[in-house]
Formats: C-alpha cells, structure tokens, sequence
C-alpha cells in the first residue's frame, strides 16, 4: 500500500490522476461563525448535522477545529468525534483533526478508529518538539499535514516554503520514519490583495512551492487552506467563488491534492467570465503591480451595485448625493472631503443643526448599526467618529453664530449624558477613551474628566453636568478599592445615576460581589466597549431600564452566590505549611548565577528604533478590541482585513513617531547582592552582606494544591541566607512616556481621538519592548549568563530565555505596595522620571517595573488569594496595620473582611 | 526472529486452536479457578480461564502440549482476557501481571520441550492480546450515543502492563486478535510499542480482525480495506482474520486481505458456525478442506483454529498444510 491513504468506516485511496480531494471546511470553529456558535451553546445534535451535510454535499474528508478561546478544545474535539462515530453515514469518511495545539490533536486522534490526518505540525517550536509530534502522531496511525512554519516563523516566500518542506520531509522520513505519503505538506495559502505590495506574490508562489514539492520530495501530498486566498474580498461571494476557481484551477495543474474548501465556494473555470478572470488572475499569478488595486475596483460591480458601467473608479462616491457622500465618509472614516461636504450640506440645509441631527446622525447610526452587527470593528468606528469631530468642528463657528452658546452637542441633540472618568491614583485611560468614543457616536454627550480623577470631583461634576450615567475605569489593582470608594460616597450622597464599571482588572464577579453592594442604584461591569452601548441604551431607556436592572440584580445574586460557593470550597494551607512546602532549589548543586556587574545602571534617552524589534504586537490588536494573535490575525477571516489596515496605521505614525522623536525612553536596572530570609528578600550593599540596603516582601501561593505540588514565592528563587550562598536580584524601571501629552493634546484639538489612542497604544507597545530590551542587556551584559544570541522575537514573546522580570502589583507578587521600595533602590524617579500615584501607579502611563531573577529554576506563577494569617503576617513584616493589607491586597483576600459584611 | 520468519517464507505456518473450547471439555469445577490464598473471593470465577495459568498450571500446559503433539508450530498463551479492564469484571485486576507471566512461561516451558525433542521444527510462544470487554468507539448506551466507557488511554496503559510480563515471561511474538473494534487494536499497538521504546527490543507482531457477519465488518464498522489502512501504521508480521465466522463465511474478505497486505496474512476460523445449542460442529476434516482450498489458493501464511477447534482439527490442518506451499509475498515497490 505504497499510495495515500486514509480511512474512516471505508477507506479513501488517492490514486495516481485521482482528483482533487475536497476537504470539508464547515466543522470548524474558526471558518464558520454558525458552527462555533452550535459549539458555544453546545447544540453538538445541529454540529452533527453540519459534518452529515458536508459528507453529503461530496467532502472526502472532514476538517473538525475547535479552536477558541472560550471552547475547551479537548474536549469539544473528543465529544464531536464520539458522536460522529456513531454516525455510520459521517463516519465512513475519514476525518483531519485540525488544531494550532497539539495536545487537541492528539486528544482528537485517539477518538478515530479510522487513519486521520492531524492538522498540522510544523517545526515552529524546533526539531525536537516537531519530531517528538510527528512520532505520536505516527504512533496514533494518522497522516500529518505539515504546515511551512519553522523556528523563524512563517514562510512567506517561494524560497522559504520550499525550505521548510524540504527539511520537514528529511526529518519525517529520516528520523520518524513516516511513509513519503503520509507527509502532507500546506505552503502556507495567504490573503492576496490586501494592499500591501509584499502580498502581491503569496499565491503565486504557493502555487511555485506545490510544482516544487511534487518534483523534489517523492511521494509528499500537498494540501491548503483555500478561503484564505480571498479574505479581502469577504462579503463580495461572486468574486470569492472567481477567486477560489482560478487559485485551484492554477493550483491543482501544479500537483496540489487536497485542499480545505467550502464546496459552495467553488465554480467551474470555464465559467468565469472572461473579464472578472483576467483581473483575478493578475492578482493570483502577480501579473502586475497595480492588480490588487485594478480588483478592488473591478470588485465592486459584482456587490450588487446599481449598475455595472457606473463604478468605474474608486472614488465614484463622489459622484453621490451630499447625504450620501457624508455617510460614506463615516462609514468608511475618510476625512479628506468632510469639510467640503459638510458646508455643502450647510448650505444646503441653511442650519448647521439640521446638518448635525440629519445626514451626519443618519451615517453614524449606520455606523452603530454596522458595529452592533459585527460587520464593523472597533479601529473603524473610532475613525468613523473622527470624520464626525470633525464636521461638528467644522460647524461650531455657524452654531456659535446662531448665537447658541450652549455646547455643542447639548443644543445639537439634547443628548443625554454620560460622565466618565479613570479614578484617583491610576493613570490608564486607553480603554475609557475608547468607551467615550462609541458612545459619543451613538449620540450621547460624553463628558470625559481624564485620569487620576478624586472622588470628590467626579460627583461635583456629575451633579454640576446633571449626568445620566456616570463611568469609573481603572486598570491597576488598587483602583478596584477606590471604585467600592466612590460607590459608597454615590450611596451617601443619594445619587440616582447608574453606575458603569470598565478597565482591565474590573470583573462581573468584582462588581457584583464588591461594588454593587454598596449602591442601590444599577452597577454594570461593561467587558468592553461594544459591550457599552447596548448597556447604556437599556439604562438611558425609560422603557427599558426597570426590567434591565431586575435581570441584573437576578443575574448579580447569582454571581454573588456561585462565587460563595466556590470561595467556601477552597482550602488555604496554613501560611507556615505553605512555607515548608516551598518551591525548593538545591542551590549548592544547582549554584546561583553569578552577575558580572553589581549596582544600579541609568539608560537615558534610549533610541526608540533600537525599540522596535522587540515590540510584541498581540496585546496591540487587544487594546482595539480585535481578538487573535500576531501575525496570524492580519489574516484572520473575521478581523483580519481591519487588523491589517490597523497595522499598518500604526506602523505609519510608529515610523514617523520615531523619526521625529515624539517619545523620550529613560530605564534604569539595577543588580543588587541578595538572599532570601523566608518569605521576605534581604538586599545588601555588598557582596558581605552586612548592611541591609533594603527589603522586599513576597507573597506566598496559600490555596490547597495537590501533593508535591508547590507553594510559591518569589523568594523561593533567591538562595536563603542561612546556607550561606551568595545571591543577586535585580531590578529595573523603564518608560516611554515623557513627551506623549503634547501630541495626545495635538491630535484631540484636532479631533483626531484615532489618532491619540493610537499613540498611547504605541508608548504602551513601546514601553514592553523596551522592558524585553533591557532585560536582554541585563542578561547578556550585566548579569551576563545568556551568550549573545539573537531571540526571535516569537521567542521572546514566549520568554524562552533563562529568568524572569515579575512586576510588582501583578500575580507573582499581587502587592503594589512593593514598588517605592524597588523605586528607592533604582532611584527611578531620578533616573527615569516615573512618579508613582497615591494608587502606586506609575506615571507617565507607559512604563513597566519590576525585578530580574536569573536562577534557571526562576518562573512565573500566580499567587492567587491568601489567608488571613498570611495577611497578618505580611502586616507585622511590613509593619502596617492589617486593615491597610486588606485594603492594597483586597483583591486577593480568601476571606471575606470585616467592613465588607 | 530470522528463523520464524525464514520459516514462513519456506512453508505455511499452524497455529493451535481454542483453548476455551480444551477448558471447557476439563469439566472443572468453581474451586479449581481460584488460586491459593485466594480461596475466598465476593464473586464466583468459574470461566475466568486466565485464573487457571495460576490455580491450575499443569492442566493448561497439558492443554498447550496436545497442541504441539498435533504439530502447531505457534501456540497462544492463555492470556486472552488477562487485562486488568477485563479483569474488573471478575475484581482479579490484582492478579493480571502473575497471570501473564505464568501463561507465558507455561507456554514456553511446553514449547521448549517441544523444540529440544525435535529442533528441526521449531515452536514458538505468541502473547495473546484480546479486545477486553469494552469498545472504545462504541457507546453501550444508545441514548447517549457520545458516552464511551473506556477511553484509549485507559486501553493503552492496560494492555501495557499485559505486555511488560507477557515479554517477562519470553513469548516470542505478540498477537492482537479478535478484534472487533479497530480503536482498541489501535490502543493496543500503541501500547506495545510504547513498551517496545522502552525495553529496545522488540518481536513480530501478529494482528487478527473479526467480521462479525456478512455485512462483511467489524463489530465498529469498518470494512476489511478500512481495517487494514487504519493498522497501516504498524509494523506487522501477519494480518489476518479470526473468530465469529467459520472458514466457508471468510473467503470473500480473506481474499481482500491477500490481495492487499504487504505482510503474511493469517487465517483461524471458528469451527462453523455455532449450532442452536452454541456448540461448533464442524469436523477436523471439513475445516482442513475448507482452510485447504485458502491453502490451495495461495490467500494465506499462517492457518490455526478458533472457537470450537480442537487439537484434532489442528493435526488435520497440520496435515493439510505440508500440501501447499505459502501465499507469496507480492513484492511492492
């Protein structure tokens, strides 16, 4: 049996001049929206259904991902194949298990009785980890689909795809000894057309990698994810089917044998109409440079336009009405004509009020519409709102004229008003603008009091504005405590506002067992800022709002009782057992690391480009709301259009940021002689040990943990005092905050709150990579133990290096109250210019703390919630008042404090 | 190794017959089953034949004996059951690694003697590995068509802890048969080979399908060409099929195996179908011209008995088989 194959019930040969093998695509939580809702809701009768419906409509093979976030993909997996294994007409066909974790694909194959296809491997993680899959795989008796991915990432070009097949292929059959048919290799299918030039050739030279591995790597099958080819035209189906068509027609003539396809999605060749197939094949085989451009236009006769002859150009909304240009304007953000048209309109309309409450609300109520539906994303909604700031700004002279002095959206709409405000001590702000902007464009009047906002004020101003809605955000721990704060000062002064809770530590569980207490009126966590406007319209709705609030008190007991619950069951060891059962290292024969520098090390004005490399992209796409991982999400068939168009705005202004030097970059590290002396981490001023500089405390993991596993602590990774060994800790303090104001002030004097976000994503960007920079120096350098190699940046991402940089304030060591004793060390104030608020937040916003430890044994943990032993302990160790730990450390009390009952 | 399989190349190779049959024909009674210091047990183990290897050594041997005196040149160890998953059943999980080990040296024991009386016919021990009493692809409950009551790990590290003593105990080859469910067998290679990894060293591996009726698949429903491919993976010195049908119901699928294996292919039909009494009445005479005309035809490498064979029709396919030469191995580029 020297051909390929495969089996379900009945087995699947593929022949010498078979036909292309048709892989269904629509069991896939990741390419259907529908079968990822059935799995969400767990409807697997209906997710049965879809896998009978793709055996049915001709799928020689069905593809089955699992893979989301909030799917447990093992177990998802397991399920769906035991039920279609009970299902003979499903079963008959053999399935690929299809997952980017390994540990789902395995789960997967030890479910088929038949030979599967795992889907994939690929030498990302090395030779070791890929041949270590391969044998399991091999040894679960199933093909392997190899993905041209290798320990540099993605293969992008015809010269890479080509090398990584190459050496997947020897290592497969040198070293796994897998059968040359059982080696599936998939060069990568990428989007075309996405406007960037170096996409121009991605399927050409798949097409180029699959006539390459047919002739040099005897017996290898090919195969591709094919809908991935034509994300950019999503929505536009005519072209997709055109371009699905052609890319297979081109691909199979090169030797490509199976493909994941959507059956639907494919049409006959000779069918495609001889002008749409030129301009798709100038994309497809990269004809010429200006292809994607001539598509995009070509495209849009085939989306239901009036008439094919009229679009002949892309900026044929120009020829619309002025109603209609402005709506496209918003829809689309494009501020280039909005002054024009809006003083058209104007004069038109002869009262710039009309122009505000008609055209420009009928566009942003599109826009609402369109993000409601997810048919629009978060970065475009915020440029939607730009264009509007600005027709508003365009307007105000007129409005002023008409001798309104009032604000004006107040005298443009009578719009209610929400307050909003980032509380006391905490400086984060990104998220809260955000929020501003949807709902400002849903056309309510946000009154926006900035960062580090007293209680005091922000009720003063509720009342002086007569808000309806009153938002607090906050992203540091300590902001959750002045959040309960200002609930209760609401409750004291008998406000009657609903209170909205956002910010990345805020939690529906928080509010609901914290916050909502202490007020009568609704408190709503808002998760994120699509999240805001259904919220807001409910609690704004007079209709509305009594049932809202009733399902919300229902829904917060419930919370309120699940999480007792859970709490009662959790067990704390006493502090002195979780001591015992410490994370140990046996620091004679596994020594510390000896630094080859000590004291503190100032880095002033830091080139931002010597930044850039280390920058990690995924949290970015986070900040704007767009779910996926870098760079995968640029191609992701949801977002993956908005996300590159993201990106490659932010690369604009990172360029021009850099270049200009908007941002200055200060750090300071620092490398001190240590040891531990239990819980606690002695730093001294000499190698003597003698005189204690200083002192940390770290906090000990206390929740009950199966046998031999360990309590942690940071300390558990410095040796302790009493053997006598010589230990380090370092420390460092970076920003990349100081000079940011000026151009966050330019860009809103402009109205240009895209731009200003964008900015403050980028310091944050900026800042991280300049933490992974300098703890490479550290490393490298000053400590010392790491050879100069180059890390990828995958790889740093992954902190596949020796050590770790914990933060104060963060899971290993929840205590924010840590950080003036690590700023005195460094003297980071001086050194840096970071300041730190009476929450302990650092100012400016972009900038990250912590210490270094270099032990290979060090790593990241969470301390989760401790008893209240270890918070008395923690109180006669720091010598602060019990209360005053509660207080800093109430997020992570595994018990409930006196004044919260 | 080199010897058996320079056997197989020159002549076609007997297997024995039923054991369970040869037990049964003892008449033994319930306290023969247990073992010493086990003379109280919650539950009776009478058909527990595993348990005899232990309570009842010289009698199995006895039974392996006959089969060599009826010219077997590979017999199975009394280990088909000995799993600590079908072994719950009977609560003797504690009893599965002795059982092995005892089987397996009973068998080699017989086997030796054997070989020394007559070293020009060499015989040999092969491990048997059978299904256990769970489906791992199969839900016993029809309403809750999702539920599996064993999972392929729970397979794999049974029939781990039965390889390490059956390979303790010195068999020769190891062979997976009756195998009704395609994921157990898969569980049970896998195991094996993790075994294999773990000592560097490893034996022929013989693995036998049942088709259950004449839908022509296996209990799981898998066709013969779909079994193959799903053991494609493994190394295998034989395929073949066993069990559930006498030898006239095995030709159309015996012919799919010849035409496709790459390895030797191997045959041990139950004696006919069971009658209305569930007894096997097939004589030794009409099993060796049924298995003869498989012989005759070249389908196959390796003939022996299963339910309801005993060593008279293993001396009558004995004697058939010295008729024919072996299935010739088509020599795949």
């Amino acid at each position: 049996m020297s051909i390929p194959t495969y089996s379900g019930l009945e087995p699947l040969r593929i022949f010498a001049g078979s036909n292309f093998v048709n892989i269904g695509e629509r069991t896939n939580v990741t390419g259907s929206a529908a079968f990822r809702k059935l799995i969400k809701e767990g409807k697997y009768d209906e997710a049965v259904s879809v896998a009978r419906q793709q055996v049915e409509n001709g799928a020689q093979v069905i593809d089955v991902n699992m893979d989301e976030g909030l799917i447990d993909g093992v177990a998802a997996m397991r399920k769906l194949l035991n039920l279609i294994a009970a299902e003979p007409d499903i079963a008959r066909v053999p399935v690929m298990v299809d997952s980017s974790k390994f540990s789902v694909i395995e789960a997967g194959l030890k479910c088929l009785q038949g030979k599967g296809i795992a889907n994939s491997i690929s030498l990302k993680e090395g030779e070791k980890e890929f041949l270590r899959q391969a044998r399991v795989v091999k040894r679960l008796g199933a093909a392997a689909v190899v993905m041209c991915f290798d320990e540099q990432g993605q293969a992008d070009n015809f010269e890479r795809r080509i090398a990584i097949a190459e050496r997947a292929y020897r290592l497969l059959i040198e070293q796994a000894h897998f059968a040359p048919h059982d080696i599936i290799i998939d060069p990568n299918i990428l989007t075309v057309a996405t406007g960037m030039s170096e996409h121009d050739h991605y399927a050409v030279d798949f097409i180029r990698a699959v006539s390459w591995i047919k002739k040099h790597l005897p017996g290898a099958l090919t195969s591709g994810g094919v809908s991935n080819v034509s994300f950019s035209f999503r929505g536009n189906e005519p072209v997709r089917e055109a371009i699905h068509t052609a890319f297979l027609y081109h691909a199979i003539k090169a030797g490509l044998d199976m493909g994941i396809v959507n059956a639907g999605q494919i049409g006959v060749y000779d069918d495609i109409p001889k002008d749409l197939l030129e301009h798709v094949e100038d994309v497809l085989l990269a004809r010429r440079t200006d292809a994607t451009e001539r598509m995009v236009v070509f495209a849009e006769r085939y989306k239901g336009a009036p008439s094919a002859e009229v679009v002949a150009q892309r900026a044929a909304w120009r020829e619309g009405s002025v109603e209609e240009r402005l709506k496209h304007a918003l829809v689309h953000g494009i501020t280039e004509y909005i002054d024009a048209d809006t003083e058209e309109a104007r004069a038109g309309l002869q009262d710039p009020v009309k122009v505000i409450e008609g055209p420009l609300m009928a566009g942003m109520t599109v826009v609402g519409d369109l993000f409601g539906a997810g048919k629009m994303f978060l970065p475009q909604v915020v440029k939607s709102a730009r264009v509007m700031k600005k027709a508003v700004a365009y307007l105000e002279p007129f409005l002023l004229e008409k001798k309104k002095l009032l604000p004006v959206a107040q005298q443009s709409t009578g719009a209610k008003k929400i307050l909003m405000a980032t509380v006391k001590g905490d400086v984060h702000d990104i998220g809260k603008n955000i929020v501003g902007v949807i709902l400002a464009c849903n056309g309510w009047e946000v009154i926006d009091m900035g960062v580090m906002v007293q209680c005091e004020k922000i009720l003063a101003a509720a009342k002086e504005n007569n808000v309806d809605i009153i938002g607090l955000s906050g992203l540091i721990t300590p902001s959750l405590d002045e959040m309960v704060h200002v609930a209760k000062e609401m409750e004291r002064e008998k406000f009657t506002v609903p209170l909205l809770i956002g910010g990345a530590t805020t939690s529906r569980v928080h509010t609901a067992v914290r916050i909502a207490q202490h007020y009568s009126q609704p408190v709503v966590h808002v998760i994120d800022a699509s999240r805001s406007v259904p919220v807001v319209s409910s609690l704004l709705s007079d209709t509305d709002r009594g049932a809202f609030a009733a399902k919300l008190k229902d829904e917060y007991a419930h919370v309120r009782a699940q999480y007792e619950g859970h709490e009662r069951t959790k067990e704390y060891v006493p502090i002195s057992e979780a001591r015992a059962k410490r994370f140990a290292i046996d620091f004679t024969s596994e020594p510390p690391v000896k630094p080859k520098r000590t004291g503190v090390f100032p880095y002033r004005d830091i080139p931002l480009e010597q930044l850039v490399p280390y920058i990690d992209w995924t949290p970015f796409f986070q900040a704007w709301e767009l779910a996926g991982r870098y760079p995968k999400i640029l191609t992701d068939p949801v977002v993956g259009k908005e996300a590159t168009q993201l990106y490659e705005d932010a690369q604009r202004m990172l360029k021009q940021l850099v270049a200009e030097k908007w941002l200055q970059a200060h750090g300071v590290a620092a490398i001190w002689p240590a040891n531990a002396v239990a819980d606690d981490m002695e730093v001294y001023a000499d190698g003597k040990r003698s005189s204690t500089i200083g002192r940390f405390h770290g906090m000990r993991a206390q929740s009950k943990k199966a046998q031999g596993v360990a309590y942690n602590c940071l300390s558990d990774f410095l040796a302790p005092k009493e053997t006598g060994v010589v230990d380090h800790l370092g420390g460092f303090a970076v920003t990349t905050g100081h000079g940011i104001d000026a151009h966050v002030k330019r860009f809103e004097a402009a109205h240009d709150d895209y731009s200003a976000i964008m900015l403050k994503a980028l310091a944050d960007r900026l800042a991280e990579a300049f933490a992974e920079k300098l703890h490479e120096v550290v490393r490298q350098d000053l400590w010392g133990y790491e050879t100069p190699t180059t890390f990828t940046n995958e790889q740093l991402i992954k902190e596949e290096y020796q050590g770790i940089r914990p933060a104060p304030g963060y899971p290993a060591c929840p205590d924010h109250t840590e950080k003036p004793e690590l700023f005195r060390l460094l003297d980071a104030e001086r050194h840096t210019g970071i300041q730190l608020t009476e929450s302990l937040a650092m100012h400016p916003a972009a900038a990250v703390s912590g210490w270094y430890f270099a032990h290979p044994k060090s790593k990241y943990f969470g301390v989760g919630r401790i008893a209240k032993d270890q918070v008395e302990d923690l109180s006669r160790r720091k010598g602060i008042t019990i209360a005053q730990v509660e207080r800093w450390l109430s997020s992570n009390l595994g018990y409930e404090t006196g004044s919260d009952k | 190794m080199n010897t058996l399989e320079k056997l197989a190349s020159e002549r076609i190779l007997v297997l024995d017959g039923a054991m369970g049959t040869m037990i049964q024909r003892l008449g033994l009674t319930e306290e023969d089953f247990h073992p010493q210091g086990m003379e109280q047990h919650d539950i009776l183990l009478k058909g527990n034949n595993e348990l005899l290897s232990i309570s009842r050594p010289e009698a199995i041997k006895r039974i392996h004996e006959q089969y060599l005196e009826a010219g077997a040149d590979i017999i199975e160890t009394n280990t088909f059951s000995a799993t600590s998953i079908a072994q719950g059943e009977h609560k003797c999980e504690h009893l599965v690694r002795e059982m092995n080990l005892a089987s397996a040296r009973l068998a080699k024991e017989a086997c030796a003697a054997f070989t020394a009386k007559d070293p020009s016919k060499p015989r040999f021990v092969a491990g048997a590995l059978g299904p256990t009493n769970k489906t791992a692809s199969l839900s016993p409950d029809v309403n809750d068509p999702g539920f599996r009551a064993v999972h392929f790990d729970d397979l794999v590290t049974a029939y781990a802890e039965q390889v390490e003593a059956l390979l303790d105990g010195g068999v020769d080859l190891l062979l997976v048969e009756t195998i009704f469910d395609t994921l157990n067998a898969k569980a049970a290679f896998y195991a094996i080979e993790e075994v294999f990894d773990k000592r560097g060293r490893r034996v022929p591996l013989m693995c036998s399908v049942t088709i259950t009726d004449a839908s022509g698949r296996t209990l799981s429903g898998q066709t013969i060409d779909a079994f193959m491919i799903s053991m494609g993976h493994v190394e295998l010195f034989s395929i073949g099929l066993n069990c559930a049908l006498g030898a006239a119901q095995m030709r159309p699928y015996l012919q799919v195996l010849s035409e496709n294996a790459t390895c030797l292919t191997s045959v041990y039909p139950n004696a006919g179908l069971p009658n209305q009494f569930g007894e096997y009445d097939e004589t030794p005479e009409m099993t060796a011209k049924l298995v003869g005309e498989f012989m005759r035809d070249g389908l196959v490498n390796i003939v022996g008995g299963c339910c309801g064979t005993t060593p008279d029709h293993i001396a009558a396919l004995a004697k058939e088989a010295v008729k024919h030469a072996p299935r010739k191995l088509s020599v795949v580029a």
